[in-house]
């Protein structure tokens, strides 16, 4: 078994959840307070594309402004001396952009549960915007917003189209575990395939007992909970 | 102290109107739901915008259209209790209240302990929302408001979410605040014994448009509109159409009426209160004395509503009449006679 998998795949997982944690949320927020609905359902759209297209669409989109005789690429390529294809950032912008509307939607649900006259009353005593998105919405929104994060790192884990449409198959550099898993399978060595198998189901596992632990746990201010 | 308001917002089904002047005591707005009496609020307070209009609190304007002006709800400083207290769940009371405050976190604590002890939280400050009763919610909703120090106070049906037992006491104590209070305050509701408890001044909303603004006292004893009389509690209306200087022909009821001058003259209908008959089988000197023939009776705890009509009227809505009396004051077998003096007898306009 070729351990660099398993690290490639953790180190991919773990970036791209931060990135997408708090893009979904902002992007969340954003679409919240759209106030036309042609643009809102519009924005929504294209945010949630990338949830229902087939993964290697996605990654064929991302070769398409990506690619080195693209602008984006070539910028890449000649302003900061780096070429996104095939490299192992590539790795981390699949599962960013495969695992993005899961966190997106996920908020943008929480972020409407709130009550809006809490919101409203915010704003009459004077608390600015800022404030009550992260004393207030943030807070009573967390379990919708925590569960989206851990759906999307799963979801990011597991990506297998995108990235092997964008970063490829290079062993040590972009073959992730689903990659490893592929190419075990393909190569007829069913004896690491068992073991990455065995690893991602672990990982996943791990990740649905998680995702159940925050949204049934008892949040401390809800009715019954105890005075500190 | 005062507040101006006069704003116009196209709403589902209905075109809000409203334009008051405050000028400091209390103002209750009475209305149905949907009248557009939260909605007024909501303009005032900066979470909804008006279509056109003009709003300002003592000299300081807050919402002008012409002018392009619309001041951001935070910069205000109109404090707004919400019927469900919209107290933040995630924050203990303490904290609840600090957020109204300005500065930090250790300047802010005295003032918080102050205003915990001046509503009566001691011992809550630690709790979070969802452990405190009604009450108790409504006092911690009241002292971030006013740690706010707002020049206006709006209260938006502040006692439909409690029980009833309740109601009585916090209403006593809003009494209370409401007379210490400096500011302004506009208290919306649809209870007519809340704004009658409450407020020096009424305005009364129907559909989204003022029908009169007047002393709440004056408005309870002499409404002009049957609108009106009927949001304040009156439950018999009748058309009429006018005889004489002092007499009136009520045609639903085929009755005919004597009443205080001067008669309107655009008067259509007229209106007696439930509790405003009186027994009559004896006194024969009494004025607007007639038969009655019971149609139904509905018991109260303390008082019995009756329904009658005048004998050989064919009994129907129209000519059905609600007189209410209490069991302590007359127990006995129902009068066949009953009457009503001529100042109880409300002139009214309006299409009902």
């Amino acid at each position: 078994m070729d351990f660099s998998a398993i690290l490639i795949s953790l180190r991919t997982a773990s970036l791209s959840i931060v990135i997408t944690f708090f893009l979904g949320i902002l992007a969340a927020r954003w679409v919240v307070s759209i106030r036309t609905t042609v643009l809102k359902t519009i924005i929504d759209g294209i945010f949630t594309l990338p949830l229902v297209l087939p993964p290697t669409v996605a990654g064929f989109f991302l070769l398409y402004i990506f690619g080195v005789r693209r602008p984006i690429g070539q910028f890449f390529l000649d302003v900061l001396g780096t070429k996104i294809v095939f490299s192992w950032g590539a790795t981390v912008i699949a599962a960013v952009v495969v695992s993005f509307p899961l966190m997106y939607r996920s908020a943008r649900g929480a972020f409407e549960q709130v009550d809006q006259n809490l919101i409203h009353a915010a704003r009459t005593i004077g608390m600015s915007e800022w404030r009550i998105f992260w004393r207030i919405v943030l807070p009573l929104a967390l379990p919708g917003v925590a569960s989206g994060g851990i759906l999307a790192f799963a979801r990011g884990l597991g990506e297998f189209g995108a990235t092997a449409m964008i970063a490829g198959n290079i062993a040590g550099k972009t073959r992730t575990l689903p990659l490893a898993v592929y190419s075990a399978v393909a190569a007829g060595d069913m004896e690491a395939a068992y073991e990455y198998v065995g690893i991602l189901v672990g990982i996943s596992f791990l990740v649905v007992v998680g995702m159940n632990w925050f949204t049934a746990r008892e949040r401390r201010y809800k009715a019954g909970g105890r005075a500190k | 102290m005062s507040l101006k308001v006069d704003i116009h917002k196209k709403l589902k089904g209905f075109a809000l109107d409203v334009c008051f002047d405050s000028g400091g005591a209390p103002l209750g707005i009475l209305g149905a739901s949907g009248s557009g009496k939260s909605m007024t609020l909501k303009c005032i307070a900066g979470i909804e915008s008006p279509d056109s209009g003009h709003i300002s609190v003592n000299g300081r304007v807050l919402y002008d259209s012409a002018r392009k002006i619309n001041v951001k709800p935070q910069k205000r400083n109109i404090g707004y209790l919400f019927q469900n207290y919209a107290l933040f769940p995630n924050m203990t009371v303490a904290q609840n209240i600090a957020c109204a405050l300005p500065g930090s976190r250790a300047g802010k604590a005295p003032k918080v302990d102050e205003l915990v002890r001046r509503f009566a939280l001691d011992g809550l400050a630690g709790r979070y929302p969802a452990q405190l009763s009604g009450g108790q919610q409504q006092r911690v909703a009241l002292a971030r408001i006013l740690a706010y120090e707002p020049e206006v106070l709006l209260l938006d049906e502040p006692f439909s979410a409690l029980d009833a037992f309740l109601k009585e006491a916090l209403q006593v104590e809003m009494r209370q605040l409401l007379a210490q209070y400096g500011g302004d305050t506009v208290l919306v509701t649809h209870n007519r014994d809340e704004v009658y408890r409450l407020s020096e001044d009424l305005l009364v909303l129907d559909g989204g448009r003022a029908l009169s603004m007047a002393p709440t006292e004056e408005t309870f004893e002499k409404p002009r509109q049957v609108q009106v009389a009927r949001l304040t509690g009156c439950k018999n209306f009748s058309r009429a159409v006018k005889l004489d200087d002092t007499h009136v022909e009520a045609t639903d009821w085929r009755l005919r009426l004597q009443v205080a001058a001067p008669i309107p003259e655009n008067l259509t209908h007229i209106g007696i209160r439930a509790h405003y008959f009186v027994p009559a089988d004896d006194d024969m000197a009494m004025p607007n004395r007639f038969p009655i023939a019971v149609h139904s009776l509905l018991e109260d705890p303390f008082e019995w509503n009756v329904m009658f009509h005048l004998p050989g009227v064919q009994h129907s809505p129209q000519t059905g009449i609600w007189w209410k009396y209490a069991k302590q004051q007359h127990n006995g077998a129902l009068p066949k006679m009953l009457s009503v003096t001529p100042q109880n007898v409300l002139l009214l306009e309006g299409d009902g």
